[in-house]
């Protein structure tokens, strides 16, 4: 066996922008921290995400969780390789009950906390003059914002480094050991261990069901000034957490470059990472349906992406049960990069025994396993 | 070879042997196709539809590439300016 | 509606007129698509101030008997369907044989300079120098490596430009060598002699090569590199390749098996132009750089072969080996001097699309990494030019291709696919 036992006071499984919040959060706070990846940071999920930082609130645990961690994105506000851009979300109502519904969500966001207003038709087309006609409305959340999540992860990996993290770059954790993990060179390495890895969870923790969720996003040549607003149909929440086997939603976004980022489609039991022809064409014919306009526009590229899904749509943060020293962060499905900066607070507040700023039992690991 | 067409680069009338290129066009009006994403300006590199540096503006459509496209008569060309 | 060929052929060069030929002799129905307006790939490029040679009007004329589908660009492949995008829409072109002949374009390296205006491609200057762009009068230096310089430069100078020389980066001890090679291929030296009286008075200098472009808005001026030392000519227009880059990337889409052995990889064929994949061949360019002659020959084997003519296909056998040793004799007499692969300076623009420097991508090591952090390789181009230079320079290979194959109208994309038919 290679190398021998080192002591950590945190070894985190996975780079993504989960992994990377909670080694950041965990560096942060003194810790000798440990990172883990087998490819380049922020390059599973999180290089294939939207980077929409954005409040769902038809989970009242999800919300929670989405408003705790849009505060702290706002510590990134003026980081340039965040590229945040606070384009704020509009959301766009086809037909009357879809305008009750503004009215109902918006009041629900603002009870959590966060600006939220319907907007009327008029008010609609104003702010956004290509959506096609016969929109009734919708809501608009100003604040919310775009970043460009894999450079984020670098980041905040780089910081924990200089706060004096290891990172074992290209290398994968073959095996949990009964004190810490073993490496894929064979490499042990003894402490607390925080289980990050995204889709590949079932891998090393295959009691905690996790599906993976196929997306796929095409993104455009420069049209400044086309759009300004992330775009969505109110009806996207019935595509987020629909159990269709397959479903799309018109969801569009002005990335700073001028270009537009075009989801969204989910896709159960879609195993090959290939760009779907046919889910592609669902897909933008979907968005051409609210904005015509983007028919003509040039696509430079499309690619596929899979969120790592749980059952209840709800991340594991917390101890993997029956497991002392063994704690998880995953399954954050269409939501991480959002959701990354709570969960890592959440989490460190949980190892260290404090109490979490928001209530973590909605969360809990334990609530699937037996 | 016979014939000539009329077209338009940045608003200056422009007449071409028949089956040239619109980046042959823009060549006699200006060395200046595109602005970089930095702001450089950049011209034809590979002349066959590969590179990307001639992108331009062709009757209002955005990113066409001059090199791979025939001029034609009353065609209005834009740089990138 | 998908449009169903017997034998569609994407590229309509010289290796792609030979299939149409070949294929359309035995009565299928073809189809010959390519992105240009007109017919002739590279070397036969529409000139609009020369006629084209006999050759190529020859082989035209193949296209009498063909579906030829001009300035239509092969976007995307899935299962027996190509899509295909054209000035007015998109098409689905279903087939039974697939020849690719998509060719190769030029290698470009980086250097000090290389994105002013002005500054091009050899073969890409003599390409729009034929598309009629304005080269008389004006002064033009030639530099790079290959026979392909001398092409150009004649191009050039039928245009009326104003050669100030050439200058081929290889030794004259190779030049010389690869000539007296040539004395065994006498209609290469014919075809060269013809070259170099087209070219009589302009210079040819050997070990020579451009360091750096200057200027501001547009070249002034370049600094050269020469046996005799540094030099600096005043020009207007720099005309500089390095050889050529197979273009597989369709293949690629397509999952035909790549030669990966050299810098810049090749769609690995048997002699009888057969992919890896059933039903899918490959001649020309893209096989690996050969020239007109091998391009010829490889497009009527595939030709043959895919309307199902095995013997007509072998008898080519003979001659498709002969030229394609010629083409050994070009990569071991030009190589590159390694002195051209530390021109660009930290601050020298590698990725033209998205403005990234050389010193951006410190210290990637892998294609895909260094996209995520810089943006390198994520423009128009999709990293045909940088990604190409990189994987010369020694960085990192090229990354593989991500659907569409070229950019195209979200339309295109949109347009729905067939029904996968049995
Ligand atoms: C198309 C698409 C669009 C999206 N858009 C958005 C959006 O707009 N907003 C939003 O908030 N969210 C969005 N998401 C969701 C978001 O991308 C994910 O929820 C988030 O990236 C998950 O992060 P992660 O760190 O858990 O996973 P990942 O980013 O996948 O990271 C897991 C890491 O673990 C590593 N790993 C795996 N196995 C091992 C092992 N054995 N040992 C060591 N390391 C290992 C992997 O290499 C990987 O780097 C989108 C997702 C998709 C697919
Ligand atoms: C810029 C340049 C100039 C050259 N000049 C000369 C010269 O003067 N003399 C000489 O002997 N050799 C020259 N060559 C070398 C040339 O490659 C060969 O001589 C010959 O042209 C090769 O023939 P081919 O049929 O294999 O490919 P090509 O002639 O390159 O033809 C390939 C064709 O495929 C088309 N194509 C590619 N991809 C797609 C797609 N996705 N959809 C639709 N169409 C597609 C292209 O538009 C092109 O017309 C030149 C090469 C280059 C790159
Ligand atoms: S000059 Fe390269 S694409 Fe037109």
């Amino acid at each position: 066996m290679k190398g021998g036992i080192a002591s950590h006071d945190l070894i985190v499984v996975g780079a993504g922008i989960v992994g990377a919040c909670c080694a950041d959060a965990a560096a942060a706070e003194g810790l000798r921290v440990t990172i883990i990846e087998p490819g380049p940071i922020g390059g599973g999920a999180t290089a294939a995400a939207m980077g929409h930082l954005v409040a769902m609130d038809d989970d009242p645990a999800e919300l929670a969780l989405a408003h705790y961690s849009l505060q702290q994105w706002e510590e990134f506000s003026d980081l340039q390789e965040a590229e945040f851009s606070r384009c704020g979300t509009l959301w766009v109502a086809r037909g009357e009950h879809e305008l009750r519904a503004a009215g109902q969500r918006s009041a629900r966001l603002a009870a959590a906390g966060i600006q939220a207003h319907a907007v009327d038709a008029k008010t609609l087309y104003e702010l956004e003059p290509e959506l096609a006609p016969g929109m009734h409305g919708g809501m608009l959340v100003p604040r919310e914002a775009v970043v460009y999540p894999p450079r984020v992860a670098r980041y905040l990996v780089r910081r924990a480094q200089s706060r004096g993290a290891q990172l074992h770059a290209g290398r994968r954790v073959q095996q949990l050991t009964r004190d810490g993990v073993q490496l894929d060179d064979g490499t042990r390495l003894a402490g607390p261990t925080l289980v990050a890895t995204g889709c590949a969870l079932p891998e090393l923790l295959p009691q905690l069901p996790l599906r993976p969720r196929k997306g796929h996003l095409v993104i455009t040549e420069r049209y400044p000034a086309l759009l300004r607003h992330q775009l969505l149909e109110l009806g996207y929440a019935d595509s987020a957490h629909g159990d269709a086997g397959s479903s799309v939603a018109f969801n569009v976004q002005p990335r700073p470059t001028g270009q537009i980022l075009i989801g969204s489609a989910r896709e159960f039991d879609a195993a090959d990472a290939e760009v779907s022809p046919v889910m592609l064409q669902r897909m933008l014919e979907r968005a051409f349906a609210f904005m015509p306009v983007l028919r003509k526009l040039q696509a430079l590229r499309a690619w596929t992406g899979f969120r790592p899904a749980t059952p209840d749509g709800l991340p594991y943060l917390g101890a993997v049960p029956g497991r002392a020293n063994l704690w998880v962060a995953a399954g954050h499905e269409g939501l991480g990069i959002t959701t990354a900066p709570g969960s890592a607070r959440l989490l460190l507040d949980l190892i260290h025994g404090r109490t979490p700023a928001i209530d973590p039992a909605p969360y809990a690991p334990s609530r699937v396993a037996a | 070879m016979s014939g000539l067409v009329r077209l338009t680069v940045n608003g200056c009338a422009v007449e071409m042997p028949d089956g040239s290129s619109v980046a042959a066009a823009v060549a006699t009006v200006t060395p200046h196709f595109r602005r970089s994403v930095r702001g450089e300006s950049r011209a034809p590199l590979c002349g066959m539809g590969v590179c990307f540096e001639c992108r331009l503006r062709i009757d209002g459509v955005a990113h066409q590439r001059a090199c791979m496209i025939p001029a034609r008569n009353g065609m209005q060309v834009q740089t990138d300016d | 509606m998908t449009e169903h060929y017997d034998v569609l052929v994407v590229g309509a060069g010289p290796a792609g007129l030979a299939t149409a030929q070949a294929a359309a002799g035995h009565g299928a129905r073809v189809g010959v698509i390519d992105a240009q307006p007109r017919p002739g790939g590279q070397v036969w490029r529409h000139d609009v101030r020369q006629a084209s040679p006999h050759a190529a009007r020859h082989a035209f004329a193949a296209l009498a008997r063909v579906e030829w589908l001009a300035r239509h660009s092969v976007v995307g492949a899935e299962t027996q369907v190509l899509r295909v995008e054209h000035p007015d829409g998109v098409r689905l072109l279903g087939y039974g044989a697939l020849v690719l002949a998509t060719g190769a374009r030029e290698l470009m390296l980086p250097f000090p300079g290389w994105t002013l205006p002005g500054v091009s491609g050899a073969g890409g200057l003599q390409a729009l120098a034929k598309q009629g762009w304005p080269v008389a009068g004006k002064r033009v230096l030639v530099s790079g490596t290959g026979p392909l310089l001398l092409a150009a430069a004649a191009t050039l100078r039928a245009h009326g430009a104003h050669l100030l020389g050439i200058h081929e980066q290889a030794p004259t001890a190779a030049v010389h060598a690869f000539a007296r090679q040539m004395l065994h291929w006498p209609a290469r030296a014919v075809q060269a002699i013809s070259l170099r009286t087209r070219l009589a008075g302009v210079a040819y200098r050997c070990g020579s090569f451009v360091r750096r472009a200057n200027g501001d808005d547009r070249l002034q001026s370049v600094d050269i590199e020469g046996p005799d030392g540094a030099q600096q000519v005043e020009c207007d227009l720099l005309a500089t390749g390095y050889g050529l880059v197979p273009n597989v990337e369709l293949a690629q889409l397509l999952g035909c098996a790549l030669a990966a052995h050299d810098t810049h990889p090749h769609v690995q064929v048997d002699a009888l132009s057969r992919t890896s994949v059933a039903g899918i061949h490959a001649a020309g360019e893209l096989c690996g750089i050969g020239g007109l002659a091998a391009a010829r020959i490889e497009g009527a084997i595939a030709g043959h072969m895919a309307a199902g003519d095995l013997t007509a296909a072998s008898a080519l056998l003979p001659a498709r080996a002969r030229a394609r040793r010629f083409a050994g004799l070009l990569s071991t007499h030009f190589a590159l001097d390694p002195r051209l692969r530390t021109l660009a300076t930290p601050q020298t623009t590698i990725c033209r699309c998205e403005d990234v420097t050389l010193g951006e991508l410190g210290g990637y090591t892998d294609a895909r990494d260094a996209k995520l952090a810089t943006r390198c390789g994520m423009g128009a181009c999709q990293g045909r030019i940088c990604g190409s230079a990189l994987a010369e320079l020694g960085r990192f290979p090229r990354s593989g291709p991500r659907p569409p194959l070229f950019p195209a109208r979200l339309a295109t994309l949109a347009e729905a696919s067939p029904p996968l038919s049995d």
